[in-house]
């Protein structure tokens, strides 16, 4: 499972045959295990890593740092869950620290921005304050360098 | 006034040196474009990042001189900690290593310390394009021992034997194998070790692609019994930490031998460039997770590859170690250096005729496969329309 992991991990578009051929798998045997971890959410989607600046779309992004009272039995997690599901919510965490989670959002604009933070965000219950901080410059997503690595040409033959 | 003939100031040993066999085939690429190269000998990747960094933080603080002629003994000691872990062998930091300017140059320190004219040294065919041309500028003689398919190319004791002459002085050679992939296993090497032993042999063993065995596993030469006293045991960065350009290897030895080469070294190049010593320095502390994730994602290319060229019906065993698939080219009838150069003026797939190292490798051409998988795929396109096209031609 976790060789065939790895290939996909830096390739989504790895075809069962490929994968196969790289790990001495039988095809129908990836086919399986492919299924498998999808269904267990092992693998949680097949997507790509798009860069819409350079598509020429604008976005704007922001991390907001947000402290949270937590409940009762459910800790952090009630109102985590309530957040995460915003579509604005690129990426969540909670963390130690002096605050508790960590939101990435995006949105088209920075009037949607704070629009979601003081309409959506803010007013939710135990939420006791929000911080945002708009990001400047996105230099590496998902392991991924945004400016691209520039491939140094090598020779064409060597001993 | 007439033009020197400057053909006579060439010596008569470069003269003799054959040219090497890839060198035409860097003209006839220069002029093509979208060309899939399997014909490098080193990993499609850059160095690692933390090694990068480490080499840019010693530039900035000034380490930019000489070191010591056998090199930084804090590397030295990181290596001698690094072979007793790797190989299972003792060195002595301070009298057994030295820090040379890739294997390349260790091979020619090891030839010019211990050749004198008309020596001979043993040498398997096919083998690493450098090998019989380094004896050769050192004054010695090489002896090419025939190897075949049907064995795996690997070195068999009586091949040897047949080759031996009062004049034998060392025999030289390197598994994981450029261009075979070929692996001696431990029982293999012993009866090689066995003969080395009976007829007062030196053995240099150039171990650069040690840490890239998928099957099986690397037996470093000198770990036998009796061998590490006679022994040069040469080894380098290039081809597991994706280092080919630093320039950066060791030789390891009994201490007279290693002092004989230092010898040549500081008159000839005084010390390895220190900004590689330090890159190697952090390779050794820090390298070693990157070292197994590499080798996992080369042994991946390798299944793709092997598959790819055995479904084009070329013949093509599993290469145990390097990052070479060795396939033979005979069901198409052509030899290898037309093989290869019809391949590239066609498909603009380049790969390196066996030829080139060696009588023994004609019949077969050599694949890189560190290069992407989407690469591979694509040359294994190419080359499968390329060999069934020739097929016909039959």
């Amino acid at each position: 499972m976790k060789e065939i992991l790895k290939v996909l991990e830096q390739d989504a578009r790895a075809t069962p045959q490929q994968i196969a051929a790289m790990t001495g798998l039988s095809v129908a045997e990836v086919e399986k295990t492919l299924e498998q971890a999808l269904a267990q959410g092992i693998i949680l989607k097949y997507k790509a890593l798009i860069n819409w600046e350079k598509a020429g779309e604008e976005r704007v992004w922001a991390l907001i740092e947000v402290k949270v009272a937590p409940q009762r039995e459910v800790g952090f997690d009630a109102v985590a869950e309530r957040i995460a599901r915003f579509p604005q919510v690129h990426t969540m965490y909670l963390v130690s620290g002096t605050y508790d989670l960590a939101v990435l959002v995006v949105a088209r604009t920075m009037h949607e921005v704070a629009a979601f933070v003081s309409g959506k965000l803010a007013p939710l219950e135990s939420i006791q304050s929000t911080v945002t901080h708009f990001l400047l410059k996105r230099y590496k997503e998902d392991g991924e360098l945004l400016a691209g690595e520039e491939r140094v040409k090598r020779l064409p033959l060597a001993p | 006034m007439t033009e020197p003939h400057l053909d006579g100031f060439i010596s008569h040993r470069v003269t003799q040196l054959s040219p090497s066999g890839i060198r035409r085939f860097f003209d006839l690429i220069a002029n093509m474009t979208d060309v899939i190269s399997l014909g490098v000998g080193e990993p499609d990747i850059a160095t690692p990042w933390h090694i990068r960094e480490q080499a840019i933080y010693a530039i900035e603080k000034g380490y930019t001189m000489y070191t010591s002629n056998a090199g930084l003994p804090e590397l030295r000691h990181e290596l001698a900690k690094y072979l007793e872990k790797h190989c299972g062998v003792s060195y002595n930091p301070e009298s057994e290593l030295l820090v040379t300017v890739g294997v390349s140059q260790g091979l020619d320190l090891a030839l010019r310390a211990i050749l004198n004219p008309g020596d001979e040294v043993l040498v398997p065919d096919p083998s690493y394009v450098a090998y019989v041309p380094c004896v050769t500028l050192a004054g010695g003689q090489a002896v090419p021992i025939p190897t075949s398919s049907e064995y795996q190319f690997k070195l068999l004791p009586q091949d040897v034997e047949a080759r031996l002459s009062p004049k034998s002085k060392a025999l030289l050679f390197g598994y994981p194998a450029n261009p075979t992939g070929t692996v001696m296993s431990r029982e293999e090497l012993s009866q090689i070790a066995h003969l080395a032993k009976k007829h007062n042999l030196l053995a240099i063993s150039d171990e650069v692609y040690a840490r890239l065995v998928y099957e099986g596993e690397h037996t470093c030469f000198s770990s036998l019994p009796h061998m590490k006293e006679r022994t040069i045991l040469l080894g380098g960065f290039s081809k597991a930490y994706a280092m080919t350009g630093w320039r950066i290897g060791y030789a390891a030895g009994p201490a007279d031998l290693i002092q004989a080469m230092t010898k040549v070294h500081q008159y000839t190049m005084l010390c390895a460039p220190i900004v590689s010593q330090m890159a190697a320095l952090e390779a050794l502390k820090n390298g070693e997770d990157l070292v197994s994730e590499m080798a996992a994602e080369y042994d991946r290319r390798r299944h793709l590859i092997v598959q790819g060229l055995r479904q084009m019906g070329l013949p093509c065993p599993d290469p145990p170690g390097a990052f070479y698939a060795f396939p033979s080219i005979r069901p198409t009838g052509l030899s290898s250096e037309d093989f290869a150069q019809e391949l590239l003026m066609e498909e603009k797939v380049a790969v390196v005729p066996g030829s080139a190292f060696g009588t023994c490798g004609e019949g077969h051409i050599r694949c890189c496969y560190a290069v992407s998988p989407t690469d591979i795929e694509e040359a294994l396109n190419r080359m499968a329309r390329f060999v069934s096209r020739h097929r016909n031609h039959q």
